[in-house]
């Protein structure tokens, strides 16, 4: 991918938490690295899939990109300029063209404003509407175009399904027209059938829009669907990473093959009769990680070099990286 | 006293209604099912469907505002609802056990895990303390929790979610149960530990020659685990067929939809088939068939009358009045490739 079309890059970075102190009267501190040595780009209009399970540090990656999480060390470009310790006004002004989505419809909107003070919030704190009045129009339209009714705008969140819900925080993320959009785990919380309707608004506004889009997400099969290239987490460090297809049909890492055969799929006999690879255990604690490679205490397949020394990642095929000593 | 030839459990024309301040739910409206010695019956439907309702129902834990309304539940062919609810009390936690969603909220903080399983064998099975402790540890051990000596005296906070889920399960099977009702058992976990929780049950149910009603939202769940499954859709079970069946050639255009609008690793399709619209409000639903508004094949029959479960040919039984008319799921072709 050349420069100009690479819209996010993130270079090395780690964000690390203090989570309390050890030692005689406290005098170590302890260090979670919830993010650890973590590189990617994302190209205008691509879709990054991100997944991991809970305490990968996926979501934390989303943050740091959106510079709502301070990163310890590393570098984050967006469009060409070095955000990484960008501030203030500037910071202000950058944080139209990024926005997010969140996971939980319920929660994520404010239960006491109507849908269009909602949308249009965005605006006005940025200066491009005087008002909810003023901005009107353009409510309405991203309304229609999310696809809710044209009476939504003065309802409450109460009054919609979460489905409806979702549409409203999509609608509420794309009035500052942004270029990149963090989705995290848009459609975890919604209904199988429902969440096919999102997925499919999502697809459609990027088409249109040339939306570039992180999506973050532990649902294996809505990634491969809505991906062009997927980004494998384990306990803060990235194992595999590459195009969509490459990931599933040339599995380079083990933990993504045993992620993969972990998901069931719906047809009977296939998944009666799929090897499927039960990893014993469960993700070792981010504060006190296992030496070497951080999956060696489930690695069906882990050698002696494993338990010693992290591999690095490195590119397996063209564009197509894993980190892993046996692949 | 009990009827030897009876269906392990019975579920005859169950009604659940909710008495709230908006208005009557009709959470549950006419379902019946059985559920065989050893079988595995999956419940499957989404949010507001009655599927969770209907679990409870069966182990006697509706609360006001909630009440059944209509219906018997038979256990061995003995009404567990009628009487003084003595049967009730003796067969749930005994013969019929439960497992929750949450792990986090089902389990006691301030008690050790010992304590807490040791407690049902000492309520139900009379055991003393020293018989319970040595009975937790092989029920650990059954689940597949190392050092169970250790974690006996462990507490809830201790343990991370699939450890308290094996806690939970090791729970239910305290004393035998011969069924054990799993209500979204593994959806606050995990995918690598949700397949371990998964083939666990599979394994319990294979030793212990257990019953399952595997409550789920995610066909996938039920496609590895069950030999039958039920599809509810508000309030009513739309279809109830083989799993081999029910994936292969759905039957009601819901079940049809909920196939084609799940994504499969498996399978790449340009653009996912969904749904419109949402269920209906269960306050007053509607008079016809509830899945009409959002069926393309509804006609005018549809919206006034609604379809009762009947059988079909292959055996399995469907409510609606075209059967089998709509799309089923793309048909599988070798995947290659993303998007």
């Amino acid at each position: 991918m050349s420069e100009a079309d690479t819209l996010v890059r993130l270079d090395g970075v780690t964000v690390t938490f203090d989570v309390g102190r050890d030692g005689f009267w406290g005098r170590h501190p302890k260090q979670l690295r919830a993010v650890d040595d973590v590189s990617f780009t994302i190209g205008r209009g691509e879709t990054l899939g991100l997944v991991g399970e809970s305490g990968s540090g996926k979501s934390t990656i989303g943050r740091a990109l959106l510079r709502r999480t301070p990163v310890a060390s590393g570098t984050i470009t967006f469009d060409g300029q070095d955000i990484t310790h960008v501030r203030g006004e500037p910071l202000r002004r950058l944080r139209r063209h990024m926005q997010l989505v969140f996971q939980d419809p319920y929660a994520s909107l404010n239960p006491r404003m109507t849908v269009a003070e909602l949308v249009s919030e965005p605006l006005r704190v940025h200066g491009m509407a005087d008002s909810v009045e003023g901005a009107r129009p353009v409510v309405s339209a991203l309304l229609e175009r999310c696809g809710l009714p044209a009476d939504a705008a003065d309802r409450y969140p109460h009054a919609f399904s979460g489905g409806q819900r979702q549409r409203v925080g999509i609608a509420r993320a794309l009035a500052l027209e942004p270029a990149f959009i963090v989705a995290d785990e848009p459609v975890s919380a919604l209904d199988v059938s429902i969440r096919a309707q999102v997925v499919n608004l999502l697809q459609d506004l990027q088409r249109e829009r040339n939306l570039t889009y992180l999506f973050i997400a532990h649902d294996l099969s809505v990634v491969r669907h809505i991906s062009h290239r997927i980004a494998i987490l384990y306990c803060g460090k990235l194992v595999e990473l590459g195009p969509t297809a490459d990931i599933y049909d040339r599995t380079k890492h083990p933990y993504t093959t045993a992620l993969l055969s972990s998901v069931p799929i719906p047809d009977p006999p296939l998944q009666r009769s799929r090897t499927r690879i039960v990893l014993a255990g469960e993700v070792p604690n981010p504060v006190d990680p296992p030496p070497g490679c951080r999956f060696q205490t489930r690695c069906p397949m882990a050698e002696a070099r494993c338990r010693e020394q992290a591999p690095p990642l490195e590119e397996k095929a063209p564009g197509h990286w894993a980190a892993c000593w046996l692949s | 006293m009990t009827d030897a030839d009876a269906p392990l459990l019975q579920v005859k024309h169950l009604f659940v209604k909710f008495f709230t301040r908006r208005g009557t739910v009709h959470a549950v409206r006419d379902v019946s099912f059985d559920i065989a010695r050893g079988e595995t019956l999956g419940l499957v439907g989404e949010s507001g469907s009655g599927k969770s309702v209907t679990a409870q129902a069966l182990m006697g834990l509706i609360d006001l505002p909630g009440r059944i309304t209509g219906g018997d539940v038979r256990w061995h062919g003995q009404s567990l609802l009628e009487g003084d609810g003595s049967l009730l009390r003796r067969v749930r936690g005994q013969e019929i056990a439960m497992v929750f969603q949450d792990p986090m909220t089902s389990l006691n903080p301030l008690f050790t895990v010992g304590t807490q399983i040791g407690e049902v064998l000492r309520r139900h099975r009379k055991m003393t303390r020293a018989a319970a402790r040595t009975r937790v540890i092989e029920l650990l051990d059954l689940v597949g929790l190392s050092n169970p000596g250790q974690r006996v005296d462990q507490y809830p906070h201790e343990l991370s979610g699939g450890m308290r889920q094996r806690v939970l399960i090791a729970m239910a099977l305290a004393c035998e149960p011969q069924l054990l009702i799993a209500d979204e058992p593994t959806t606050a976990l995990d995918v690598t530990i949700q397949a371990q929780i998964l083939e666990l049950i599979a394994d319990l149910q294979q030793r212990l020659g257990l019953a399952v009603l595997m409550i789920t939202h995610d066909l996938g769940v039920v496609a590895g685990l069950c030999d039958r499954v039920a599809v509810m859709y508000s309030g009513k079970i739309v279809e109830l067929a083989t799993a081999d069946d029910l994936f292969h050639r759905p039957a009601h255009p819901y079940s049809a939809g909920l196939l084609r609008s799940t994504p499969r690793l498996d399978v790449v399709i340009p653009r996912l088939v969904s749904i419109e619209g949402s269920p209906p409000d269960l306050v007053s639903p509607p008079v016809g068939c509830a899945f009409a508004e959002r069926c393309h094949l509804a006609t005018e029959e549809c919206r006034e009358s609604m379809p009762g479960l009947h059988f079909q040919d292959d055996g399995r039984k469907v409510a609606c009045w075209r059967p089998f008319e709509a799309e089923g799921p793309a048909p599988v072709t070798a995947g290659e490739g993303g998007r």
